[in-house]
């Protein structure tokens, strides 16, 4: 089965504190340390797994500056097979509609059985795979927590909200988007990523692509942030202290001035 | 006839000569050991290189002590004297059995030098080593096959019991013991029957109570007794010699060796791959323990050693705990896979992944490395660098937990395992106005001084840490030393990163704090940090020397640097805890107690496991991320060993001792009965 992920590099929640620019319509970037997106990191181990049990290739992609060429070596070192770097400055500033004409574009050029994205990213808003898949007029599935591999189908599982599970069968090529949780990804280490640091990296511009760049980019963007701000705090929190059957008294107390018992 | 008829003369049923079976039988013997030895010996060969053939002073010294002088093995005390009785015993009958075996075709064979009043000696010693070996194989059997203490029990999915390989072993010996006494006593009865001459015997060994037994018996019967005894000695001899190879008592012939190849560095992790240098890794295909083979020629002697004795496993916090981990069973289920994979006769088996084939994952991960099975094994068997090893190939897999590899990134990336930001690294000095107003801190970026303060991460980040950094700095300053600290240039010291199997990660943070270090041109290091200890003294190369902050008031105080006041709180009872990294893996046991004592009033007890045997309170570095399946907290059974030594406050030296010892006093529900202090905070309150 050849599988495509779409994988993007995203500023780490957990390495990073966020603390918005001067000019306060984005994050203060100088400081931040930037990996793959959990989400993707998911749908990378995802494919792999389903490569070593009916065969064929993992190739990951990504839409973004020379510097997304690190998180396309990570996902390599991961045991992905390929990696594509879709980069030109008429992409700057793409909305999830950019994004997903851009993908779709090189997604045209290949012979994808499957197409993975993660469900969302650290800092997205969820879009890409399924426009990606409306643009491509393939089957789509969101929140994939479990996928097994038939012969020119495929049965996928999607979380529901309040903890329930759903099987649907889909043809094939399709696009899925998945969710965390859905494997354990694999450890990559420096060694691993020291291994992939000679693989060549296609490189693809809007030109190679075929795509009109004022279809992308800030130009062709449909939406426009207009501001980025942390919300105050409000005062809805507050620490109960004492010992621990002191706390559970007041608990109680206070669930019962508020009818919660 | 005038005595006794021997071996070499005997005629079986007046035809036979006996000289000849006594000559076959040896053969045959020593024909098969060699065969099995042959067959032991070839995983060793296909195994990785090591490097054992180094330091060969301090290699004899081990022999010495561990091997010859047995000093381990008391500190278990009845099984250790069993076993010293029954070691020396084999050490002295050694010799006496190998003259045996040609006494068989050369009558009244003495060994050159053994003729004289040598021989006289030896013998008298000889039949009181019997003796002893006998009485103790008799005491032994009693206690493993009636008594049967706990830890020889084997957990039913780890196999089977091997209590009646060890008694029928006991038998084998008293069959040797008792044969030898027999030979010598039915020879001796028949020549005092003929003559009436009375040889001097040791009183009371089994000899001398055999003689007494046979004097009456009569001659034919004497004959025919020192000839069946000859053959019984000599078959049980050989059976045993190459039964030895097929189980635990294998460390019969192997201790010597075992022992000798042992390490002879401590605190340090053996490199990758021996023979190839840093630069060379990149050109390995694989790193670590994936299949038996990948383990060295040593770490397979290791395998074939073991006596089970179950010490390491009785000593290990993990296994105290009930993780999935035994430190004995590391060992014998390597061993059942080479007896499996390298069987006596017919084709070798290839390896698979060992950690799926006889290892788990938890189990391998379990470790916190804290040394307390190799303190204790009395064959000086190693298991951190194994432990290692197996964790670099997992690593290499990409087999490593979730709750592992976000700190690990969080390293890779900030140089930390929190992910903090590299330029908060010195905000418990920064962001702390009162302390920053008291205390001017170097930032060695910029500045230089004589000593560098290694503050390491935890104490760097942690916001109920920090409180260690403080106080050493200011324990610093009144003991006059001029000193600064690496700042944002620090990264984390990365003992665990190595003990962890990320061994690229670890060089690239060993390469980033070398390089840092080396550029301040300090004289020397100082750190309260046992972890960061251990990693800048024994694992770094071509750094100033290191020293714990211990050390530094122990010294400060002996010459008198460093004044103390009397006990603020002279109705407590304190107790000292040994980090690991600082007493077992550094040997620095006094200098934290020479400090405590320095302190006027101060009643200070002792843990009944404390020094070399000290309980590890759960690990630390990346153990503090790690999630194990256990029963209960290793910081819970210290603490509950704290309150029955009767100690109020437990004081520790080690920043990951004292979180874990925290969280195990709020579990135990101990809160306002027990408390913890880092030995900075103690000093720092009595600072003058």
């Amino acid at each position: 089965m050849e599988i495509l992920v779409c994988v993007k590099r995203v500023p780490d929640t957990a390495e990073n504190e966020f603390e918005l620019n001067s000019s306060g319509n984005d994050l203060d970037r100088d400081d931040l340390v930037y990996s793959v997106n959990e989400w993707d990191n998911y749908a990378v181990e995802e494919a792999i797994q389903i490569v070593d049990k009916v065969g064929g290739s993992v190739t990951v992609i990504t839409v973004g500056d020379d510097e997304s060429e690190e998180v396309l070596r990570r996902e390599m070192a991961m045991g992905a097979n390929h990696g594509i770097l879709l980069t030109d400055d008429a992409f700057e500033g793409s909305d999830g509609k950019g994004i997903a004409t851009i993908l779709k574009a090189e997604v045209e050029k290949g012979s994808y059985d499957l197409i993975l994205s993660g469900a969302q990213a650290d800092e997205g808003a969820g879009q890409v795979g399924g426009m990606l898949a409306a643009m491509l007029d393939m089957p789509y599935a969101s929140l994939v927590n479990k996928i097994e591999p038939g012969d020119g189908k495929i049965v996928v599982g999607r979380e529901i909200e309040g903890g329930n599970q759903e099987m649907n069968e889909m043809d094939l090529p399709c696009v899925l988007s998945i969710q965390t949780g859905i494997n354990e990804p694999r450890y990559v280490g420096i060694r691993g990523i020291r291994k992939v640091a000679s693989v060549e990296i296609p490189e693809k511009s809007a030109s190679d692509l075929g795509i009109d760049a004022a279809s992308v980019g800030s130009e062709g963007a449909l939406t426009k942030r207009v501001d980025y701000f942390v919300p105050d705090l409000g005062d809805g929190a507050e620490m109960l202290e004492g010992s621990t059957d002191e706390i559970i008294e007041k608990l109680i107390e206070k669930l019962k001035a508020k009818g919660g018992l | 006839m005038t005595s006794i008829v021997g071996p070499a003369s005997f005629k079986f049923f007046g035809i036979f000569p006996a000289a000849i079976l006594s000559f076959i039988l040896p053969i045959i013997g020593i024909g098969l050991f060699t065969y099995i030895m042959a067959r032991r010996i070839a995983p060793l060969v296909r195994a990785n290189p090591d490097s054992r053939f180094d330091q060969i002073g301090k290699r004899i010294v081990n022999l010495a002590f561990i091997w010859l002088g047995q000093v381990r093995q008391p500190r278990y005390m009845l099984a250790g004297v069993l076993h010293i009785v029954i070691f020396a015993g084999f050490l002295v009958l050694s010799i006496r059995s190998t003259s045996l075996v040609v006494i068989g075709f050369s009558d009244g064979f003495v060994l050159p030098g053994f003729g004289g009043l040598f021989g006289d000696v030896y013998n008298f010693l000889k039949d009181y080593a019997a003796t002893g070996v006998l009485v103790s194989c008799i005491i032994a059997a009693i206690r493993r096959g009636i008594f049967k203490p706990k830890r020889y029990a084997v957990p039913e999915k780890l196999g089977k019991d091997h209590t009646a390989e060890a008694v029928f072993v006991l038998g084998i010996i008293s069959t040797l013991m008792i044969s030898e006494s027999l030979f010598e006593a039915s020879e001796i009865a028949y020549a005092f029957q003929l003559t009436g001459q009375e040889y001097f015997l040791a009183p009371l060994s089994l000899v001398w109570i055999f003689k007494g037994m046979l004097s009456s018996v009569p001659q034919n019967i004497l004959q025919g007794l020192h000839i069946f005894m000859y053959y019984v000695h000599d078959l049980a001899f050989f059976f045993f010699l190459c039964f030895l190879p097929m189980g635990k008592h294998f460390h019969v012939i192997t201790s010597v060796f075992n022992v000798f190849f042992s390490r002879v560095e401590k605190g340090n992790i053996k490199p990758v791959m021996y023979g190839v240098s840093d630069e060379g890794l990149d050109d390995l295909d694989s790193f670590g323990v994936k299949t038996l083979e990948d383990f060295t020629w040593k770490h397979m002697l290791d395998f074939y050693s073991c006596a089970d004795c179950g010490r390491c496993s009785d000593q290990c916090p993990a296994n105290a705990v009930g993780r999935p981990l035994s430190p004995r069973f590391i060992t014998i289920k390597a061993r059942d896979l080479m007896f499996k994979n390298y069987p006596m006769s017919g084709e070798i088996y290839k390896s698979g992944l060992i950690v799926e084939d006889i290892y788990t994952e938890d189990e391998i991960w379990s470790c916190t490395t804290c040394g307390a099975c190799e303190e204790e094994c009395p064959l000086a068997i190693e298991y951190i660098d194994k432990i290692v090893d197996l964790r670099r190939g997992m690593v290499d897999e990409g087999m490593v937990p979730q709750s592992l590899q976000k700190p690990l990134k969080a390293l890779e990336k900030r140089g930390n395992p929190y992910g903090k930001m590299e330029k908060k690294r010195a905000d418990w000095w920064a962001k702390d106005k009162e302390f920053k107003a008291r205390l001017d801190i170097k930032d060695l970026g910029k500045k230089t001084a004589d000593t560098l303060y290694f503050v390491d991460s935890i104490t760097s980040y942690d916001d109920n840490i920090q409180e260690i950094a403080r106080k050493t700095s200011i324990i610093l300053d009144h003991a006059g030393v001029d000193f600064g600290i690496l700042g944002k240039l620090e990264k984390d010291s990365g003992n665990e990163v190595i003990r962890f199997g990320e061994e690229m990660l670890w060089q690239d943070l060993r390469d980033q704090n070398t390089d840092a270090i080396l550029e301040t041109g300090v004289k020397q290091i100082v750190t309260a940090d046992p972890h960061a200890y251990n990693a800048l003294k024994n694992d770094y190369k071509g750094l100033p020397g290191v020293k714990h902050i211990s050390q530094v008031v122990a010294e400060k105080i002996k010459n008198g640097d460093l004044e103390l006041k009397p006990c603020q709180s002279p109705d407590e009872v304190y107790v000292y805890h040994d980090p690991c990294y600082l007493g077992r893996h550094n040997g620095v046991y006094e200098d934290p107690r020479a400090a405590l004592d320095a302190i006027d009033g101060l009643t200070r007890v002792e843990l009944e496991k404390s020094r070399d045997r000290s309980f590890c309170c759960g690990g630390g570095g990346l153990m503090l991320f790690y999630e194990p399946e256990e029963e209960t907290r290793m910081g819970v059974l210290r603490v509950n060993m704290a309150a029955e030594a009767g100690a109020t406050v437990i004081v520790t030296a080690c920043p990951f001792c004292l979180v874990n010892i925290q969280d195990a006093i709020k579990v135990t529900g101990k809160e306002g009965e027990m408390e913890v202090l880092d030995f900075t905070e103690l000093i720092e309150q009595h600072l003058v």
